[in-house]
């Protein structure tokens, strides 16, 4: 059952590369999405027990990176279909199986307890996003491919280096291997500390640049801006939620031992700085896509704060992880309509889009004001939590920055929102045979419906699992 | 065994400088390979025989010695380019910066204890050296093909300290790390391909269209 939702998105991938028709192919991609997330909401509500060894298990914090990833990832397939209509002129047979085995590497790094295959599948959807971020096939796309591939590929080497520090201090302490995740916890406390510090900095810049925490961010507005919009939705969801559960990892590890507070301290600090860097650059962008990309920094930076908060900032933590992940899949959706409908990102030529595109439009509208943390969106209610926890703990200046930057992140994004939506359309603007359609419009529409449910009503197995969750990573109520 | 052990570990590190020093890519290419050759017998000398240790030595030795200099000897022929031009870190300040992160990592390595088994081997300030003369190459260097050697020889580094691990890590594991590092190559191997076609040339300094204003 657990080897089954990883090896389905599998099958579809070699299925989708067999059909040689570009526009029957599309089909697949929904045929397997939901497949899949079917899969997993049985496998949700019946979890099977831990494979012999232990390898593969599904626990409360991989069922919240499972569950928000194959949401995602489905809208975005429903969404392609329509998409890639648009894009007839481009064929489509690598784009299809590779977003497929990206599912798959997802999903295997969602049930994975031993944290080498968790590595292995990292790196694996690492490499299966380079093609899609290069779907464009011009100049600029292939510089963004270009240093996507290298900072990533740097950044989880380094990660590798991290686990192999980590499990040569078990050798140290008991001379016998492991790197599975309970046995690691369990004996946090009597790993070597010399190997253990070294480690935990290594995955921490690891999986840190795979995240995009500042200052390892560089790669994200590049690949953010030239990626088509379905690849940005799950770039800026599905794989930070991918590296984030890495970080969990290595924050239960850590937690477990004597140096969680110091983990913490750093994650606080990097949190922090990659919200600055945000608010920066967020200001006068004039590429809507690029400022997704500074829009993701912002996020990760408030997960990265919400870790190092601890405490009660976990619960919203992990309730972020979601919210921001299906948010940024309306935003990236919606843009690239935009995108599609006057043929050019720069907010010079798009403008209006309320009128030319008036349901991409509203939605770009109604996520920008969900991400920038406005009620009565899901995402107000998880920033809401990490703020009041900080203010609680009395780490008042941690909290009062965060206000600030979130309030400076607010008015950066609206200075480029609200022209492309709202603005006056310009005279002399091309033509374009886009027009927002049922298949385009309907997923992106479906994800901010969900959004604005978990605004206003968390249901409760949900909850459940999201306390389950926290208190893996040591946060009770 | 040990001591020839440690003599192979300084040949990866003397290795390092030969990439650190050369503008010609395919000596690069075979120093690298070399290396990772190196890399290949090194874990025979360490550890107890065993099927599962044989496996692995193979593989590296395939992998990194055949595999992956081939592809990327391909990517240098299909791009025409023989040599690296006006780096970023001239190759005589890339060697004196070599010599200063190889003691740095000597120091670094002084304050890990190793496992008894170990005690006494080169492993750690040869593999953090390596990774660090790897990064010095990737940020000193224009062509894209220097930065993919540059991630090799980082890639060597962390397996040599991943050689330490080799009886003990499940085959998996690094029968999958070993796959991707090849995926990984080989997409490399592809965008570098489309680099030389659009750009008509591998200088990544012209990839600046994205540059924030």
């Amino acid at each position: 059952m657990m080897w089954a939702i990883v090896l389905l998105p599998l099958l579809g991938a070699l299925v989708a590369w067999l059909i040689p028709d570009d526009r029957r192919r599309t089909f697949v991609l929904p045929l397997f999405a939901f497949l899949h997330l079917a899969l997993t909401l049985a496998l949700l509500l019946d979890t099977p027990p831990p494979s012999p060894g232990g390898w593969i298990f599904l626990d409360p914090l991989g069922k919240l990176a499972l569950i928000c990833n194959s949401v995602l990832f489905a809208a975005c397939a429903a969404y392609a279909v329509g998409y890639l209509n648009y894009r007839r002129n481009r064929p489509n047979r690598i784009l299809c199986s590779a977003l497929l085995v990206c599912l798959s590497a997802m999903t295997l790094v969602a049930v994975s307890q031993h944290l080498g295959l968790l590595w292995i599948a990292l790196e694996a959807t690492t490499i299966t996003m380079a093609p899609l971020i290069y779907f464009n096939h011009n100049a600029r796309s292939i510089e963004a491919t270009w240093k996507y591939l290298l900072i990533c590929s740097v950044g989880i080497a380094i990660a590798l280096l991290g686990l192999f520090f980590l499990a040569y201090s078990t050798i140290v302490a008991k001379q016998e291997v492991s790197l599975l995740l309970g046995s690691l916890i369990g004996d946090a406390a009597r790993l070597h500390p010399g190997w253990r510090h070294a480690a935990f900095i290594f995955l921490l810049v690891g999986f840190g640049s795979k995240m995009g925490l500042a200052p390892l961010h560089t790669w994200k507005p590049d690949a953010y801006g030239e990626a088509p919009g379905l690849v940005g939705a799950l770039l800026a969801g599905g794989l930070v939620n991918c590296a984030l559960l890495g970080l969990l990892r290595v924050y239960q590890i850590a937690a477990a031992s004597t140096e969680g507070a110091l983990f913490q301290e750093v994650l606080l600090g990097m949190g922090l700085v990659s919200m600055a860097f945000a608010a920066v650059f967020m200001a006068r962008q004039s590429d809507f896509k690029r400022m997704l990309a500074y829009s993701s920094v912002e996020h990760v930076g408030i997960l990265a704060v919400a870790l190092g908060l601890g405490k009660g900032a976990l619960y919203g933590a992990l309730l972020h992880m979601i919210n921001n992940a299906l948010t940024k899949g309306v935003l990236f959706l919606s843009s690239g309509n935009i995108h599609r409908a006057y043929n050019s990102k720069s907010t010079n030529f798009v403008r209006g889009a309320l009128r030319r595109t008036p349901w991409s439009g509203a939605l770009f509208l109604a996520a920008f004001f969900a991400i920038t943390g406005s009620p009565p969106f899901g995402p107000f209610v998880s920033e809401f939590l990490i703020v009041s926890s900080a203010f609680v703990q009395g780490n008042y200046w941690s909290g009062g920055l965060f206000l600030l930057f979130l309030a400076l992140i607010f008015i950066g994004m609206a200075s480029t929102v609200l022209p492309v939506v709202m603005g006056k359309i310009p005279g002399d603007i091309e033509k374009t045979h886009y027009r927002d359609t049922a298949h385009t419009v309907l997923p992106p529409l479906v994800l901010m419906g969900v959004i604005l449910m978990l605004g206003v009503w968390i249901p409760g197995p949900l909850q459940a699992l999201l306390r389950e969750a926290a208190g893996q990573l040591g946060g009770g109520e | 065994m040990t001591s020839l052990a440690d003599q192979l570990l300084v040949l990866c590190l003397l290795l390092n400088f030969a990439v650190l020093g050369t503008s010609r890519l395919a000596v690069s290419v075979r120093a690298v390979a070399l290396q990772g050759v190196v890399l290949g017998v090194l874990p025979t000398l360490v550890h107890p025989f065993s099927w599962h240790l044989v496996l692995i030595v193979v593989s590296i030795v395939v992998a990194k010695g055949a595999v992956i200099p081939m592809l990327i000897m391909r990517a240098i022929r299909k791009a025409d380019i023989e040599r690296e031009f006006q780096p970023f870190i001239g190759y005589i300040p890339s060697l004196l910066l070599g010599a200063l992160f190889t003691a740095l990592a000597f120091i670094f390595a002084a304050r890990l204890p190793l496992a008894p088994e170990h005690e006494g081997l080169l492993f750690v300030p040869a593999s953090i050296a390596t990774l660090m003369c790897g990064f010095l190459v990737l940020m000193g260097r224009r062509k894209a093909i220097s930065q993919v050697i540059g991630y090799l020889l980082m890639e060597n580094g962390i397996f040599i300290f991943g050689l330490l691990l080799a009886d003990a890590m499940p085959l998996m594991v690094e029968a999958g790390a070993l796959l991707d590092l090849l995926v990984g190559i080989f997409v490399m191997g592809i965008v570098i391909n489309h680099i030389s076609r659009e750009f008509s040339s591998l200088d990544t300094s012209r990839l600046s269209a994205l540059r924030e204003e």
